[in-house]
């Protein structure tokens, strides 16, 4: 670990005790998505279209609804219709995605759904409802979006931000731009220049649990839903604006979860739940198969990205010119927003235009996936950062040294960034083992680096004081990333008690406030906070008791180890023990509450090493070994923030080598299974080594940054520069497959 | 559908004529994907495990005997087999992972009739033999006649495989396979190869076999390349000829697992590496048995 700033004596952060859910997992108790039961439960299944783009004529569900053991048939007419409601149009766009209503957009569009007592009943009803489709001509990439005469998918869709509006609909959402300087002063200045286009596909999150939701509705209209879910606040909102009810009426719980990576952010099957629940009057539970999720959930964007940069001979970045179209899916939302503030951040650059689009295309509307949009646009951007180090012969990690951002530097999005930890990730690399390891025949090595924003937003948390001085920690934060250990740390380090004294847990929406999303690495980081605020409050109190204990002044009494201490001793200690034991006599039960709106994000920064061999005439590339280097900030739970720095940086080896949606010309999906899509499995990869950077984040009581997702931003172009360094030939295509890298060295042959 | 386990090849040669729609199986890690993936349910299905010489690796003094419902695990785990023929024992050994070779079995992979059935190319090369039972007796096979094309075979719809019978490899000789997948597990072969050959006394190759997976419609065999090899000790020159040769006999299709062009290209890299490798482990095996 490369510490920049010393612990400064904790005793819980940092440390690496055992994880509280793992007694529940690995004995298989614990309980996800799919595994609940409710007595008189029906099952759900959800219809889906065969057509990529096809407008809707009618929809028979009479034979579905005349089937045994059928109960509940729904289509998109039993939902209001939002955009006749005037709704805000994302809401419009989140009730279409859930069922659509007058025209389906992408293969696996939900277009009915079915609840039966048994699964084969539902099944078989979901198989008889009868939709007859106009089937429209579609478009599946941004080249076929944007061409003149594209096939819209929105009559309506005027692209914004773009001055004037244009007066013609097109499958452009939108536009973004950001400009500094000037460009053309900046080419001049530059001693080489490298301008180069670059494709990605979508890929999906991978999680290994599917979409699952249990809903239970009562005769007063209030429903009980159980979901995979990131955020069951979140969930609540979407579910109560498409059924048209009051977030009140609903109560969510999140299920313990097996992974979401930004793809359970969003709502699928909930309200597809609660309608057949609400008309059959007993619980339905819809889960989804993997098909389905390859199908209809997820992924994120596709690319077409062109970079243009250049340097000087000293390596200083002189101006860069990104222009991308990022597939959105079937609605408006891609994250080339987010690609266009994080494509150059890592670096200080005085002239640059960096234009970005968002695009429809006939494919599952994207969701979030760690560091939306980013991974894509630093593919580009240090692919021909590579190139420039080459052309003018300096070392990859030196002309990234050269131009980095530091505290001060203002971020080509628009800020100033305060302290910030990029120069010590690129540090860390160099002072690695790995940097200096010999490599072998075919072998080469690459460095990119990454950045990322991370979240703070809203969050709330509970602290009980249970009678015998241990605690429960209460957020409304679905753990997916090892959160609660670290809320359980933080907690420990503020009461002074063990570790193992404190139960975190993740509630409900009715049993702790307001959190939003877990998601933007912002769970430690604000729901961190919002959990040592309410520690403190705790301590607080504690403190006051044991003041009116002994009789003596608040400041007479410190809070020191668990135990209250009076400053000159002239009392004995109370420990936390003693409080709690006699708490009905100190002013009742001990608890506290603290909600907020986060008080400081920390960016994070990630530069990675990596060694590959190609073999030369299969063109299958190994990863031989690999170094990521990533600021946390500091890290509460350094098991879990290896972990996270690992994760990212294996999705993303995935994503470089063999991920990839593949449709057939009907804008089919022909690779919906683990079979044909290709993550990697555990023998594709060797250690990921972690080097943790510690530059604390000042707005956090503990320094954290958040660690979620800037891991994912480099690999893609770590690999692509190291297959570059071992055979020489520049992969601007992802996936870099064995047949696209066949292909290349063929290429470079002739 | 219906579940039945008969204990001997006779009772499940009658169960299987009496029932128009009935389908053997043995470690099902086909049968149970395609029916949960959709396929129309057969009215019988036949477990073949309970028969006892289905489960089986046995060996004389000329030949080896491996049941055809014997998991795959048996032959990369016997040590006197994987000795003598690594190269099979390793193609055993690809399929899946150790959970799936706890239960596939190489009358599974044959008879599913994937053109990319791992542990067909290193049969067809060891001219493995497939003892079929039907209800007027039992008939021999070599495997190269049973698959003729996809999901296709040659046997009727009362038939199955009992056993498959592998001669001794003969002294101066060895196998070997090789396949090409993106991954490194759990996955389908994009091409295979697999390659025999036995040496002449003066280290040239006086026997070869060579054939292909992934690339046709079934496993193929390349006798332009055999023919290449024979005579010579596979000098650069004859390696490229069996490279080419291999890449011409292909007739592979695009599709989401490999392009024609690429699975052409890498069917004559792995032909010529199995070559190599064969000729290596005859080499190591010179003059012993
Ligand atoms: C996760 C996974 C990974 C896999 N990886 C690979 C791989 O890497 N390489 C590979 O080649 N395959 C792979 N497979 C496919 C499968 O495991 C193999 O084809 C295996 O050898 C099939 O054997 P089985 O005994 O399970 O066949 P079963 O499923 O029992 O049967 C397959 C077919 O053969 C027929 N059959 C079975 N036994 C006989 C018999 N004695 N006589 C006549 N017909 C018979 C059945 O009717 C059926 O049509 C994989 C499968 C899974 C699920």
């Amino acid at each position: 670990m490369a510490v920049t700033e010393e612990n400064p004596g904790y005793k819980w952060v940092g440390t690496r005790p055992i994880r509280p859910d793992g007694l529940e997992k690995v004995t298989g108790k614990a309980r996800f998505g799919a595994d609940l039961v409710l007595p008189g439960m029906l099952y759900g299944k959800v219809v889906r279209s065969p057509h990529a783009h096809a407008r809707i004529l009618s929809i028979d569900t009479s034979a579905a609804e005349s089937m045994e053991g059928v109960k509940a048939v729904i289509t998109g007419d039993d939902f209001p219709d939002l955009a006749a409601n005037g709704a805000h149009p994302s809401d419009v766009d989140v009730a279409n995605n859930t069922i659509a209503r007058d025209k389906v957009l992408y293969e696996g569009h939900v277009v009915a759904a079915v609840a039966a007592i048994t699964r084969e009943q539902a099944e078989a009803a979901a198989k008889a409802v009868e939709v007859t489709y106009e089937v429209l001509p579609h478009v599946l990439t941004v080249d076929e979006a944007m061409a003149d005469d594209a096939p819209l998918l929105h009559e309506g869709m005027i692209t914004k931000g773009v001055d004037p509006a244009p007066e013609e609909p097109s499958n452009i959402a939108s536009k973004i731009l950001h400009e500094r300087g000037d460009l053309e002063q900046g080419f001049g200045e530059a001693d080489a220049v490298v301008e180069r286009e670059f494709t990605t596909k979508p890929v999906h999150q991978g999680y290994i649990e599917p979409h699952a939701a249990v809903a239970d509705s009562n005769s007063d209209g209030r429903a009980n839903i159980w979901c995979s879910s990131q955020g069951h606040f979140q969930m609540r909102a979407y579910t109560a604006t498409v059924l048209g009810v009051s977030p009140g009426t609903l109560k969510v719980t999140a299920a313990e979860i097996g992974g979401g990576f930004g793809g359970k952010t969003v709502i699928y099957l909930e309200p597809l739940a609660v309608r057949p629940s609400q008309r059959a009057g007993r619980p339905v539970k819809l889960v989804m198969d993997r098909d389905e999720v390859f199908r209809a959930t997820g992924p994120t964007s596709g690319t077409r990205i062109k970079v243009k940069m250049g340097v000087s001979k000293d390596g200083k970045i002189t101006a860069a010119e990104v222009w991308m179209a990022y597939e959105a899916g079937a609605f408006a939302g891609s994250p080339v927003g987010a690609a266009g503030m994080t494509a150059i951040a890592c670096y200080d650059i005085p002239n640059f235009v960096v234009e970005g689009y968002d695009v429809v295309c006939n494919k599952p509307r994207v969701a979030a996936y760690r560091a939306p949009g980013a991974p894509m646009a630093a593919f580009a951007v240090e692919s021909v950062l590579d190139e420039l180090a080459r052309n003018i012969e300096m070392y990859a990690i030196d002309i990234r040294l050269a131009n980095a951002a530091v505290e001060g530097t203002q971020a080509a999005y628009g800020p100033k960034f305060p302290r910030i930890g990029f120069v010590e990730t690129l540090e860390a690399i160099k002072d690695h083992p790995n940097y200096t390891t010999e490599l072998g025949p075919n072998q080469g090595r690459g460095v990119a680096a990454g950045f990322w924003f991370n979240a703070g937003m809203m969050s709330s948390a509970t602290v009980h004081v249970n009678e015998n001085g241990t605690a429960t920690v209460v957020t409304g934060s679905p753990d997916i990333g090892g959160s609660r250990q670290s809320m359980a740390l933080m907690a420990a380090e503020e009461l002074g008690i063990p570790y193992e004294s404190i139960k975190p847990v993740v509630a409900d929406t009715e049993t702790v406030g307001f959190n939003d999303v877990t998601g933007g690495s912002r769970v430690t980081l604000a729901t961190g906070a919002a959990v040592v605020d309410a520690c403190r409050l705790i301590v607080e109190d504690l403190r006051a008791r044991a003041a009116k204990t002994w009789d003596v002044e608040l400041d007479q009494v410190e809070w020191v180890d668990g135990q209250a201490q009076h400053v000159e001793g002239a009392q004995p200690p109370l420990s936390l023990n003693d409080l709690a034991a006699k708490s009905g006599r100190t002013g009742g039960p001990i608890s506290a509450n603290a909600s907020l709106n986060s008080r400081g994000v920390g960016a994070g920064f990630s530069t990675q090493l990596c060694d590959v061999e190609v073999d030369p005439e299969t063109g299958v590339t190994r990863i031989v070994r690999y170094l990521t280097a990533q600021d946390a900030g500091r890290a509460i739970s350094p098991d879990y923030v290896e972990g996270q720095m690992q994760g990212g940086v294996v999705q993303g080896i995935g994503w470089a080598l063999n991920e990839e949606y593949i449709h057939d010309t009907e804008g089919v999906m022909e690779n919906p299974s683990f079979l044909d899509y290709r993550m990697p499995v555990a023998s594709d990869l060797p250690m990921i080594d972690c080097s943790i950077v510690e530059v604390p984040n000042p707005a956090h009581p503990y320094g954290v940054r958040g660690v979620g997702e800037v891991g994912i931003v480099p690999p893609m172009a770590a690999v692509g520069n190291a297959i570059h360094d071992a055979v020489n030939v520049r992969m601007t295509e992802l996936p870099m497959s064995p047949v696209k890298v066949l292909e290349a060295l063929n290429a470079h042959d002739e | 559908m219906k579940y039945v386990a008969p204990s001997s090849v006779e009772e499940a040669t009658s169960l299987l004529s009496a029932s128009p729609s009935a389908q053997v199986f043995a470690g099902a890690t086909d049968v149970v994907p395609q029916l949960r993936a959709g396929r129309p349910a057969p009215e019988l299905l036949v477990d073949l495990k309970k028969i006892e010489e289905l489960v089986s690796l046995k060996s004389d003094d000329n030949k080896w005997t491996v049941g055809a419902a014997t998991p795959t695990a048996y032959l990369t785990e016997d040590e006197a087999f994987s000795h003598e023929f690594p190269g099979l024992s390793e193609a055993a050994g690809l399929i899946g992972s150790d959970q799936i070779q706890n239960r596939s079995s190489l009358g599974g992979n044959l008879c599913n009739a994937s053109p990319a059935a791992d542990s067909v190319p290193a049969m067809v090369v060891n001219g493995v033999r497939a003892v079929v039972a039907g209800p007027s007796g039992t008939r021999v096979l070599d495997v190269s006649e049973v698959v003729t094309g996809p999901g296709q075979t040659s046997l009727d719809d009362d038939e199955f495989i009992v056993e498959f019978e592998i001669d001794n490899m003969p002294a101066r000789s060895g196998d070997a396979y090789l396949r090409m997948i993106p991954r490194t597990e759990m996955d389908i072969a994009v091409v295979g190869a697999g390659a025999r050959v036995t040496l002449a006394d003066d280290g040239s190759i006086e026997q070869a076999a060579l054939a292909l997976a992934a690339v046709a419609p079934t496993v193929i065999r390349i006798p332009d390349a055999e023919d290449a090899l024979v005579g010579t000790t596979a000098d650069d020159a004859t390696l490229d000829a069996v490279a080419a040769a291999a890449s011409e006999a292909c007739d592979p299709i695009d599709d989401k697992r490999g392009t024609v062009a690429y699975r052409k290209q890498v069917a004559g890299v792995l032909a010529k590496r199995a070559v190599l490798i064969a000729i290596e482990r005859a080499e190591q095996r010179n003059g012993t048995n």
